[in-house]
């Protein structure tokens, strides 16, 4: 059996009906726990305080924004070299999870820099380029929105996915490209020296995964919408024709 | 109570808005999925008789 079977959306809508039930219930039983615990039963940092509590939302839609931009870009390069509808319409769905977690990011962070860096928003090389992945976001959601023809649309939005990948990596490598900027390094690292305490990475492990799952629930419930609109525009049309 | 000290405002707004915005993303993907399955399974009845 072949992964590009899956790029069949009858194949896709019953795999993704099975599947679905499960994600959700993973997504439950990794981001309720995961929450509580780092927002309830977490202990106050010595140089950050109870500000700590943030980074169990931070981290997750910080490193979600980037990896959803490049999920999109993957199945938008499949899309441009292969034409399967169901890996456009999977990047178009992630599209509005991937903006809704830039937005997140990008105020937490904000929040939390006013005490911490005496401002919220510095011209620092991380916060700027996930700014400007942010825009790309809003870029890619209106050019989907402005064109009629959707094989127009993908081709478009599939090349602007390719260019604002620029920026998802920038965003991700931008602390290690300058150390010039407010934002500090890293959080997470597989170097288990380099991370955080165990009584935050934990917790932090938990709703990474938590959000993940929410993000693969998330996209799997958009993108079956996605197909049944295709559908739908099908037979609608070919009601139109019957009728002329 | 979980005393937060003196960083309870950033921490609070964060959170707030943070799930805000996530329960809001549920509701939204979850009505339009339900909203369009609707209009489809209506569409497809209509198909059906027509033939």
């Amino acid at each position: 059996m072949s992964l590009w079977e899956f790029a069949n959306p009858v194949k896709f809508m019953a795999l993704s009906g099975k599947v679905l039930p499960w994600v959700i219930g993973l997504c439950a039983l990794t981001l309720i726990p995961g929450m509580i615990w780092g927002f309830f039963f977490t202990p106050e940092a010595a140089n950050f305080g109870n500000s700590v509590k943030i980074i169990y939302i931070h981290v997750p839609s910080a490193m979600m924004a980037i990896n959803i931009w490049v999920m999109m870009l993957v199945t938008s390069l499949i899309w441009i070299v292969r034409r399967h509808h169901v890996s456009v319409r999977a990047a178009k769905a992630a599209a509005l999870i991937g903006v809704t977690m830039t937005v997140i990011a990008l105020i937490t962070g904000a929040i939390w820099g006013q005490p911490m860096w005496g401002t919220y928003w510095a011209w620092d090389p991380r916060l700027t380029s996930f700014l400007i992945l942010f825009l790309f976001y809003l870029g890619y959601m209106a050019l989907w929105a402005a064109i009629d023809n959707p094989d127009t649309a993908a081709d478009l939005t599939s090349v602007l996915c390719i260019v604002g990948s620029v920026f998802a990596v920038l965003s991700r490598y931008a602390v290690n490209f300058w150390n010039q900027g407010l934002h500090q390094g890293a959080s997470l690292s597989l170097d288990k020296e380099e991370h955080v305490s165990n009584v935050y990475y934990q917790p932090l492990l938990l709703c990474i995964a938590g959000f993940i799952l929410l993000f693969v629930a998330l996209v799997l419930i958009r993108t079956r919408t996605e197909l049944r609109l295709v559908r739908l525009h099908r037979l609608d049309v070919r009601e139109r024709m019957k009728d002329a | 109570m979980l005393e937060l000290g003196k960083y309870a405002d950033a921490i609070l707004s964060s959170w707030v808005i943070t799930l805000v915005l996530l329960i809001a993303l549920v509701l939204v993907t979850w009505r339009r999925s339900v909203q369009v399955k609707r209009e489809l399974d209506a569409a497809e009845e209509r198909a059906k008789r027509n033939d």
